[in-house]
């Protein structure tokens, strides 16, 4: 008996199988809005991951009758060269979602690294890093992103390396004051009095304690990514070619068509701003569920 | 307070100084020679052909000299000749910055106009029907690219009631009222998605100022409701809504290219994709720099407004 309790005493308290789905559920419960667009979320990545193996038809198969209304056949019509515009919509998906999501990965590791550094170090370090935010801070954005692909040329790299760029001061400026705001607390101290080295404080204490609001930023900043993205390929300047789609190309395509076949017109604009909205409300309850002090603002 | 703004003006030396050297530092890591790309063509191409245009474009001194010779003119107002049209840039420049300052003042002003008074009527009606719509309508703006509400704004009219604006640009000064029957709808197209986020902010920024105990004693002394949200509470909500701003006009100068190039707009952002295209370097070069000029000088500007709207913020 005695023993049985020792051992049981001795076992750390394990979280249910079930856990993280019931915290899930509880938070869905929560904010119904958010749940929903969590799940279109993982729809859209999905759609961005298996493009050419879930669309109906090829991007580019002109097989079909030309500017074609919605229909059973062609959920979202066709366009001037007989394409399936909803085909289209799904290869796209790799281009102007794909290209988000490697912008806010360069974001986010860019900003992790100088942001928890500059926090953490403070002094000169410190005002080298906000120096080096003024001068990311003074291109405006798309002429950034411009600039870029005039000079390494029109390579998915180059697009997201760039958006990323831009993003990166804001997400340096989150992750510095939220080190700075857990730089002075009592378990830093005792890991320092434990003779921890700065490179283990900053990766093992810091980063997990500041981890909630670098992901309210990546959320907030995908959105921001995939609209930088569609303008850049609207431009013409992007990744995208006549047979390898993208939302924004989507829609400098069908210009001659705008008046005449209204759908040309609605459907890359509404794909782009179905998936901003849906990456937008994921965040903001996201940000209320993980870092309640941030609420509302933005 | 002036030397406040001087001591300013200094610090955005060093931020521009290091923009012009990634500029410059950029446009030399361009792929392939310039020398082709002038010639446009393989026969033209002979060596002496090559030297000539190297000798004429400063590419045979030392990269450290080039950057010095570029810097010290562009300081003294001489940002090169295009490679393409043999223009100087900064002619060409000073000729479209007009339109493309106009546009982005006429958003602002539709942001501002439009932002403001939502997110204070959102603040005051919290979580009442209004404030519900009006944070749904805003998260829908947010959304739209700008370059599709300005699809929307010149495809729309157009089909339902035969509306167009008036074709053919005219400069601001040679017809205003034309002139801004051309740029009202990019400029609503470009501002939309600020006045959202200004919207947003406000509202928050306003409820965090309507719980302070001076906003209950203007109540209390019988203060008119608008007079309260307009001067007690709008006044100090304004803080963090004036640095949001700052922030977003690198994203709203940033858009004019957008929509110029859907409108046709003969501005800096035309300009600028016109010499992408035709790898007018030098021009994109001179133009990347003025963009960024602008921004600086604007957050300077935002800086020094803040005293505006808080006398506790000293000039020192």
């Amino acid at each position: 008996m005695a023993i049985a309790v020792e051992a049981g005493g001795l076992s750390e308290p394990k979280l249910s199988p079930t856990g993280w789905l019931h915290t899930a559920s509880q938070a869905a419960r929560r904010n119904p809005a958010g749940a929903i667009a969590g799940v279109f979320c993982v729809v859209l990545i999905g759609l961005a991951v298996l493009g050419p193996n879930v669309a109906p038809y090829s991007a580019n198969d002109i097989s079909f009758v030309r500017l074609q209304a919605p229909s059973a056949s062609h959920p979202l019509g066709t366009d001037t060269l007989s394409r399936d515009m909803f085909s289209r919509i799904v290869y796209g998906a790799k281009n102007s979602l794909g290209i988000a999501f490697a912008a806010i990965a360069v974001s986010t590791v860019i900003g992790i690294v100088l942001g928890i550094s500059s926090g953490y170090f403070g002094g000169a370090l410190d005002l080298a890093v906000s120096r080096v935010i003024d001068v990311m801070l003074a291109y405006p954005a798309l002429v950034f992103v411009i600039f870029a692909v005039a000079i390494f040329g029109r390579d998915f790299w180059t697009v997201a390396v760039a958006i990323g760029l831009i993003l990166t001061p804001g997400a340096t400026r989150v992750v510095r004051s939220a080190t700075i705001g857990v730089r002075n607390l009592q378990y830093i101290e005792a890991a320092t009095a434990i003779g921890a080295g700065p490179l283990r404080i900053m990766v093992r204490h810091v980063l997990p304690n500041v981890m909630a609001p670098i992901i309210v930023i990546a959320s907030v900043n995908i959105g921001i990514a995939i609209l930088i993205e569609a303008a850049i390929s609207f431009l013409g300047l992007g990744v995208s070619s006549p047979t390898n789609p993208s939302w924004g190309r989507m829609l400098q395509e069908t210009r001659p068509t705008w008046q005449t076949a209204w759908w040309t017109m609605i459907v890359p604009g509404a794909a782009i701003s179905v998936a901003v909205v849906t990456f937008n409300i994921f965040g903001d309850a996201l940000r209320d569920w993980l870092d309640p002090r941030l609420r509302g603002s933005r | 307070m002036g030397q406040y703004i001087a001591r300013r003006f200094l610090l955005g030396i060093p931020v521009l100084v290091a923009v012009s050297v990634l500029i410059f530092g950029g446009v030399r890591l361009i792929p392939g020679n310039i020398c082709g790309l002038v010639l446009g063509s393989a026969e033209a191409m002979t060596p002496d052909n090559c030297s000539r245009i190297d000798h004429d474009l400063g590419l045979d001194k030392p990269v450290l000299t080039q950057y010095f010779h570029w810097a010290g003119n562009a300081v003294q107002g001489d940002l090169g000749k295009s490679m393409k049209t043999h223009r100087p840039v900064l002619g060409d420049i000073r000729h479209r910055m007009s339109t493309t300052l106009e546009l982005g003042l006429l958003a602002s002003v539709f942001a501002i106009g439009i932002g403001l008074p939502m997110g204070v009527y959102s603040a005051f009606k919290q979580d009442k029907l209004p404030d519900v719509a009006l944070r749904f309508v805003t998260i829908g703006w947010l959304s739209m690219p700008s370059f599709w509400v300005g699809t929307l704004l010149i495809t729309l009219p157009a089909k339902w009631w035969g509306y167009a604006p008036p074709a053919g640009y005219v400069q601001v000064w040679d017809d205003p009222l034309q002139n801004l029957q051309q740029m009202y709808i990019p400029a609503i197209a470009l501002g939309l998605a600020l006045s959202a986020t200004l919207a947003r902010l406000t509202r928050s920024s306003m409820l965090e100022v309507l719980r302070q105990d001076y906003v209950r004693t203007a109540r209390a002394k019988g203060l008119r409701e608008s007079v309260v949200l307009s001067k007690h509470a709008l006044k100090n909500a304004m803080l963090p809504v004036i640095t949001l701003f700052g922030l977003q006009l690198g994203f709203l100068l940033g858009g004019t290219v957008v929509l110029e190039s859907l409108f046709s707009l003969p501005g800096l952002g035309t300009l600028l994709l016109t010499s992408v295209l035709s790898k007018d370097y030098t021009q994109i070069q001179g133009l990347v720099l003025f963009f960024a000029f602008i921004i600086i000088v604007i957050n300077i500007a935002v800086d020094l407004s803040y005293g505006l709207f808080d006398p506790r913020v000293r000039y020192s």
